[in-house]
C-alpha cells in the first residue's frame, strides 16, 4: 500500500466536501474491494475519506412498501433486517449469500453498488426491484445508474446516501458462485411488480456487467413459473468467456439460476 | 500402551503455543540492525535482460544496496543445484541449464529473481523496486510441456535441445509390447495430471545475518531440512563453510514438499547480508508463493494396460511428459523418475511394465516435489485405469482389483520396488463397508428421483514412504542420503531432550516423538523435549518429507533409546546390585524383576551426573546418539471410496462420503494419524475438484495467482471422512511403521474422479473437474 490520508466524514456533506477537495481522494465504505486493491499497489488514492461514521446514511427504514436502506448499511444488517425478510426476502437471501461472515459485516450496499463489478450480488437485485439510487445531488433509477462493467451514473464526488425499494409481490435470486473466489459466475434476480410486470437481471455473466433479460421477463410476465422459462434462449454472445466458465457455460446457468430464483420467489 | 504412551490419542503438545498466537516462525525473528528486502521479478516469462538502471532507485529513501546477479558471480555464489542425475535412455546425463540465484542475462519465468533491494522498511524496498528500470527485449513463450518438445519451440537453455532434459526410460519395452500385441483386451487413456500451486499457510521467508567479527553467517528460513540447506548452501552455493554457517528453521507453517529447496531468495538474503552489512529479512507475499514456489505434478501421459482372457493385468505401458519448469529445482529430476514409474504396479501383480518418462523445460514455475511427489501420478494412472478397464471389461470395478492383488510377500514388482507387506483386500473390503457399497444402486435410484446424477468410485492405491535407503537412492542418481540421526539427552534431573535430524511443520513431532520416549521410559510427556530445526543443536539430519519422519526419523530415535536403556538399566543395576538383565523400566522406575528394589528414572539419571557410584569402566553422564539408514522403503497402501453427486443442470459436485481405509503398519498416535489422512485427502480432492493452475500460452502469465481464481479447498468444499485402519505392521523397521503424512493426497484423486466419471457416463474429464468441465463432459455424452 502506498501513504494515503486518511479522513473521516462525519456527515454527507462534509464527505462530499472532504472528497471534491483532491481529485485523487476515494470514499471509503466497507473497503472489501478497495483496500485489498491498495494493498495490491493496484489503486493510490491521495486521500481516503471514511464514509461508515455518518449516522443518515445507516439503517434500514420500510415505510408502508418502500424499503430505505443507508448507503453504508452493511450486507449482514440487510441479511438479518426481519423487515427486509418480509417486504423482500429475495434480497435478505442476496445479502446473506455476500462473500463471507467478514465480508458481510463490513461490506455496505453502497460501496458495493458504486464500485459495480461485474460478479457482484447487488446489482442484480436492485435492477430487478426497479430500485432507485439515492444519491447526495439526485434521485437515479437502476436501470439509469448500473452503465456497464465498474462503471455507474455517478458523476466525480457524487455519493449514494441510500437505496429505495418498493416491495415487490414476489421476488428470488439464485446465484452459482464462481469456486475460488465465490463471487457470483451468474447471478439471476427475479422480481414480479405490483403491476404484473416482471424484471430479471444478471450479474457475473455479462460481459459488460448486470444486465435485464427481455425474454426471460416476457415469459415470466405471462407465466410467472419456472417452465415458462423452458422456451427462452439466452444468448452467449454477450456473456463473459474466462478461464472459470465458457460463454456458453454461463449461458446455460443464466437459465438455470433463473429457474431457480422463480422457485425461490414462490 | 499407557495414557501418553503409543498407540493413545495425545493432543499435540505445540498446538497451544500454535493456535494461541505464540508460535515463532522466520518472519517473527527480529536481530538488532535488521532491514527488510524485496526481490525485483521479472515481469516476462521469457526475456533477454537489455539493461538494468538502479540510479534513481538507489537514490531513494531507506535504500541500503541494490545487488545484482553480477555481483552474486563476482563472489563466486554457485548455481541452484538439482541434487539427482539422471541420465537419459542413451545413456547421457540430464541436459540441465544454468540457474543463477539473480538472473544475468535471460529470464525464463514470470517472477524470476533479478534484483534484491534491501532497505530500513518492506514499504521502501518495494517503492526503490518500482524505480528500477530494466529493459527487457522480448522473447517467445511456451508453457506447455508438449508443446515445448515440438521443433520450433522456444527454446529455454541451450544446454537442453528441444527443451527436452532428459528421456528416460525404466522396464522392458519389449515384454509389454508383446503383452500388449497378446491380449484378450487393452485399455486406452491419456491421462492429464494437473499442476498444482503448494500454498502452505505460512509463505516463505529468509533471515540472513553475517558476523564480521566471527565471519560466521545464520540462515533463519522456512525449510522442511535445515541441514540439507546448509550442506547446499557451503558445498554448492559457496556462500559460507559449513563451520561458519548456522540454519535455523523455526516454527514453520507447513509444507507440504515446497519447502525441501534452497531458493534464490535464501541464498541471496545470506550473501546480501555480508554486502551490505546488514542483517536481510524477505518475507513472500502470497503472490510471490504463487509465482516462485516450487509448483506440483503437470503431467501428460497417455497409457496401455494389458489384459488376458481371465481379466489378469498382463502388461503396463506409460509415456509420460513431465514439466519441469524453467529451472531444474532441487529433486526435480527425481520426482517423475524413481519416486513416480516405480509405483506404476500400484496393488497388483503385473509381469511387464515400460514406462518412458521425457522431462521438459517450459516458461513457468520450476516443478518439484508436492505432496506424494511422483505416488500421486502414479496412483491416479493406475487406478484410473483399472476403473476405465473394470467398465470395458463389464465387470464390477472391485473384482478386477481382487483378481490382480498382489497377496504374497515379499513382491517383487518389474520397476525396482519390492513390496514387504501388506493386505489390500482388507482395506478393499473395510472401506466396501464402510461405504455400504452393496447399497449404490438404491442410493443412486434415489438421487435421480431428485434429479441428481449419482456415482460410486474406488482407488486402491499404494506408495513408497520411508525414504530411503541410502546406498539404493545413491545408485539411482541421489546426491545425498536418506538417513536419519537422533540424539537422546537425559539430564541430570532426569527429563529428556531428543535431538532429531526431522523436522516438523505441522505433523506433530513433538507429540508423537515425546510419546515414544514416554512409552519407553514410562515417564511423563511434559518431561520429554523434542529440539529440531537448529544445525547448532542437531549435528546432522535429512529433514522431513517422503512420510520419512516415522519410518525413518523414529527408527533412528529408537536406536538412540535402546543405548541409553542399556545404559540406565547397567547404572541402575549397579545402584542396586542386581544383575542388568533383571532391570525392567516401568511408571519411571528402574526396577528388580520379582523384588520391591527400585530406583526412581531422575534419581538414577543424578547418579549418571554426580558419578559418586559408577560401575567400572562407565563413563559419566547419560547421552546417546544413533544414525539410522532404512533397509528398504516402506508401502503404505489402502483403498478409497468417493460417492458423489452430480446436478446435471450446473455441472457441480457433491461428495456425499468419503471413505479412507489405510494400512500405516503400526501407529504411535491414531488422532494425529486421522489428522494427516484428512489434510492429505483435502489435497486430493482439492486437486480432483478444484485447484487448476493456468498459464497464458501467449504470455506466460500466470492467470491464477491469487485465491480469487486458485481454488482452494475449504471447509464446505468437503463431507466428514470415514477414515478407518487395517494395519499391517512394517517388517523393515523397529516399530513396524509405514508413514501417513502423503497418502491422503495420493489415494484420493483418482476415487473422486472414477466417482465422477461414473456419475455422468463420460469417461473423458480432466482433473480439477470444476462445474463447467463436468456439464461440458455431461453434453458431450448425450
Amino acid at each position: 500500500m502506498y501513504a494515503t490520508n486518511y479522513h473521516r466524514a462525519s456527515s454527507v456533506e462534509d464527505a462530499v466536501k472532504l472528497a471534491t477537495a483532491n481529485d485523487e481522494t476515494k470514499y471509503l465504505a466497507g473497503g472489501q474491494t478497495l483496500l485489498p486493491t491498495m494493498k495490491q499497489r493496484l489503486a493510490a488514492p491521495s486521500d481516503l475519506v471514511d464514509l461508515r461514521h455518518i449516522a443518515s446514511m445507516k439503517g434500514i427504514s420500510v415505510n408502508g412498501g418502500t424499503i430505505r436502506i443507508g448507503a453504508a448499511t452493511p450486507h449482514a444488517d440487510v441479511a438479518n433486517s426481519k423487515e427486509v425478510a418480509s417486504a423482500c426476502p429475495g434480497l435478505a437471501h442476496l445479502a446473506a449469500h455476500i462473500g463471507d461472515p467478514h465480508v458481510r459485516h463490513m461490506g455496505t450496499i453502497g460501496g458495493s453498488i458504486a464500485n459495480n463489478d461485474p460478479a457482484a450480488d447487488y446489482p442484480a437485485g436492485l435492477m430487478a426491484l426497479n430500485a432507485t439510487i439515492v444519491t447526495n445531488k439526485r434521485s437515479i433509477s437502476a436501470d439509469d445508474f448500473f452503465t456497464g462493467m465498474f462503471d455507474t451514473a455517478l458523476e466525480d464526488g457524487e455519493l449514494v446516501v441510500a437505496v429505495e425499494i418498493t416491495a415487490p409481490s414476489k421476488c428470488g435470486y439464485a446465484k452459482f458462485p464462481n469456486p475460488a473466489s465465490r463471487y457470483a459466475m451468474t447471478g439471476v434476480f427475479v422480481a414480479k411488480h405490483g403491476d404484473g410486470s416482471v424484471r430479471v437481471a444478471v450479474t457475473g455473466a455479462g460481459s459488460d456487467g448486470v444486465f435485464r433479460h427481455e425474454g426471460m421477463e416476457q415469459a415470466l410476465a405471462s407465466n410467472f413459473s419456472a417452465e415458462a422459462l423452458d422456451s427462452v434462449t439466452v444468448d452467449d454472445a454477450d456473456l463473459m468467456s474466462d478461464i472459470h466458465a465458457s460463454s456458453a457455460y454461463r449461458a446455460n446457468l443464466v437459465k438455470v439460476m433463473a429457474r431457480r430464483a422463480v422457485a425461490a420467489a414462490g | 500402551m499407557g495414557m501418553e504412551g503409543v498407540g493413545a490419542r495425545v493432543a499435540r503438545k505445540e498446538d497451544k503455543r500454535f493456535i494461541t498466537g505464540k508460535g515463532k516462525y522466520t518472519d517473527d525473528m527480529v536481530v538488532p540492525g535488521m532491514k527488510q528486502a524485496h526481490f525485483v521479478r521479472s515481469p516476462h516469462a521469457h526475456a533477454k535482460i537489455k539493461s538494468i538502471d538502479t540510479s534513481e532507485a538507489e537514490k531513494m529513501p531507506g535504500v541500503i544496496g541494490i545487488l545484482n546477479g553480477n555481483q552474486l558471480a563476482e563472489d563466486a555464489v554457485g548455481n541452484i543445484i538439482c541434487g539427482w542425475m539422471i541420465h537419459s535412455k542413451d545413456g547421457s546425463p540430464m541436459n540441465m541449464g544454468a540457474w543463477r540465484p539473480l538472473a544475468q542475462d535471460t529470464v525464463r519465468y514470470v517472477g524470476d529473481a533479478v534484483l534484491i533491494v534491501v532497505a530500513d522498511t518492506k514499504a521502501q524496498a518495494r517503492d526503490a523496486a518500482e524505480a528500477v528500470v530494466i529493459d527487457y527485449e522480448e522473447l517467445p513463450v511456451v508453457t506447455s510441456a508438449v508443446e515445448a518438445l515440438k521443433d520450433g519451440a522456444p527454446q529455454l537453455h541451450p544446454e537442453a535441445k528441444n527443451n527436452q532434459i532428459f528421456d528416460w526410460e525404466i522396464g522392458d519395452s519389449a515384454a509389454v509390447d508383446a503383452a500388449i500385441a497378446s491380449a484378450a483386451h487393452v485399455t486406452e487413456m491419456k491421462i492429464v495430471n494437473n499442476r498444482l500451486v503448494p500454498n502452505p499457510m505460512e509463505p516463505r521467508a529468509a533471515l540472513g545475518v553475517y558476523d564480521e567479527g566471527e565471519d560466521h553467517y545464520t540462515l533463519w528460513t522456512t525449510s522442511q531440512n535445515p541441514h540439507v540447506a546448509r550442506l547446499v548452501l557451503s558445498a554448492f552455493y559457496n556462500v559460507a563453510p559449513e563451520n561458519k554457517l548456522r540454519v535455523i528453521a523455526p516454527d514453520v507453517g507447513g509444507g507440504f514438499g515446497s519447502k525441501i529447496y534452497i531458493y534464490p531468495e535464501e541464498i541471496v538474503c545470506l550473501w546480501a547480508s555480508k554486502r551490505t552489512g546488514v542483517p536481510v529479512k524477505w518475507t513472500s507475499d502470497r503472490t510471490e508463493a504463487f509465482l516462485t514456489d516450487a509448483h506440483g505434478r503437470d503431467h501428460v501421459s497417455t497409457v496401455k494396460m494389458a489384459f488376458d482372457s481371465e481379466n489378469r493385468i498382463t502388461g503396463f505401458k506409460v509415456d509420460t511428459i513431465a514439466n519441469l519448469g524453467a529451472y531444474m529445482s532441487l529433486f526435480s529430476s527425481s520426482v517423475p523418475t524413481y519416486l513416480y514409474a516405480t509405483l506404476l504396479s500400484g496393488q497388483y501383480n503385473i509381469p511387464n511394465i515400460h514406462a518412458n518418462v521425457r522431462t521438459v523445460y517450459t516458461n513457468t514455475v520450476p516443478v518439484d516435489a508436492y505432496r506424494g511427489a511422483g505416488r500421486p501420478e502414479a496412483t491416479y494412472l493406475v487406478e484410473r485405469t483399472m476403473e476405465t478397464a473394470a467398465r470395458e471389461l463389464g465387470i464390477s470395478p472391485a473384482e478386477l482389483r481382487r483378481t490382480n492383488f498382489v497377496r504374497e510377500f515379499p513382491h517383487q514388482t518389474p520397476v525396482i520396488m519390492c513390496y514387504d507387506a501388506g493386505n489390500f483386500e482388507a482395506s478393499l473390503d473395510a472401506s466396501m463397508e464402510a461405504a455400504d457399497y452393496a447399497g449404490f444402486e438404491a442410493r443412486k435410484a434415489e438421487a435421480k428421483s431428485r434429479g441428481k446424477l449419482r456415482g460410486i468410485g474406488m482407488s486402491c492405491y499404494i506408495e513408497a514412504c520411508g525414504i530411503a535407503p541410502s546406498a539404493a537412492v545413491g545408485s539411482l542418481g541421489a546426491g545425498v542420503g536418506l538417513w536419519e540421526s537422533a540424539e537422546v539427552r537425559v539430564n541430570a534431573v532426569g527429563t529428556i531432550e531428543v535431538l532429531t535430524g526431522s523436522h516438523s511443520h505441522g505433523q506433530g513431532h513433538e507429540t508423537t516423538f515425546a510419546q515414544l520416549v514416554a512409552e519407553r521410559f514410562g515417564v511423563g510427556l511434559d518431561t520429554v523435549s523434542i529440539v529440531h530445526g537448529d544445525t547448532d543443536k542437531v549435528q546432522m539430519g535429512m529433514g522431513t518429507y517422503g512420510s520419512r519422519s516415522g519410518a525413518v526419523g523414529m527408527s533412528a530415535i529408537v536406536k538412540a533409546l535402546d543405548k541409553v536403556e542399556l545404559k540406565a538399566k547397567k547404572l541402575a543395576a549397579h545402584l542396586m546390585e542386581a544383575d542388568e538383565g533383571d532391570i525392567v523400566i516401568e511408571n519411571g522406575e528402574l526396577k528388580v524383576a520379582g523384588t520391591d528394589k527400585s530406583v526412581p528414572w531422575f534419581q538414577m539419571a543424578l547418579a549418571a551426573y554426580t558419578a559418586h557410584n559408577m560401575p567400572e569402566g562407565m563413563e559419566p553422564g547419560l547421552k546417546e546418539g544413533a544414525f539410522y539408514d532404512p533397509s528398504n522403503f516402506t508401502f503404505p497402501a489402502g483403498c478409497y471410496i468417493c460417492e458423489v453427486e452430480v446436478d446435471p443442470e450446473t455441472g457441480k459436485t457433491e461428495i456425499i462420503q468419503f471413505v479412507a481405509a489405510d494400512d500405516f503398519g503400526n501407529i504411535i498416535n491414531p488422532m494425529i494419524v486421522e489428522g494427516q489422512v484428512h489434510g492429505g485427502v483435502a489435497q486430493g480432492i482439492g486437486q480432483a475438484l478444484l485447484e487448476g493452475t493456468h498459464y497464458d500460452a501467449d504470455t506466460g502469465q500466470l492467470l491464477t495467482a491469487s485465491y480469487m481464481d486458485y481454488t482452494m479447498p475449504r471447509a464446505d468444499d468437503l463431507p466428514s471422512f470415514n477414515v478407518s485402519h487395517q494395519n499391517t505392521p512394517c517388517p523393515g523397521n523397529p516399530l513396524g511403521i509405514k508413514g501417513c503424512g502423503e497418502a491422503g493426497a495420493i489415494g484420493s484423486p483418482p476415487a473422486l474422479i472414477n466417482a465422477i466419471t461414473d456419475a455422468i457416463g463420460n469417461n473423458d474429464l480432466t482433473m480439477p473437474a470444476t462445474p463447467q468441465r463436468v456439464w461440458a463432459a455431461l453434453a458431450s455424452a448425450q
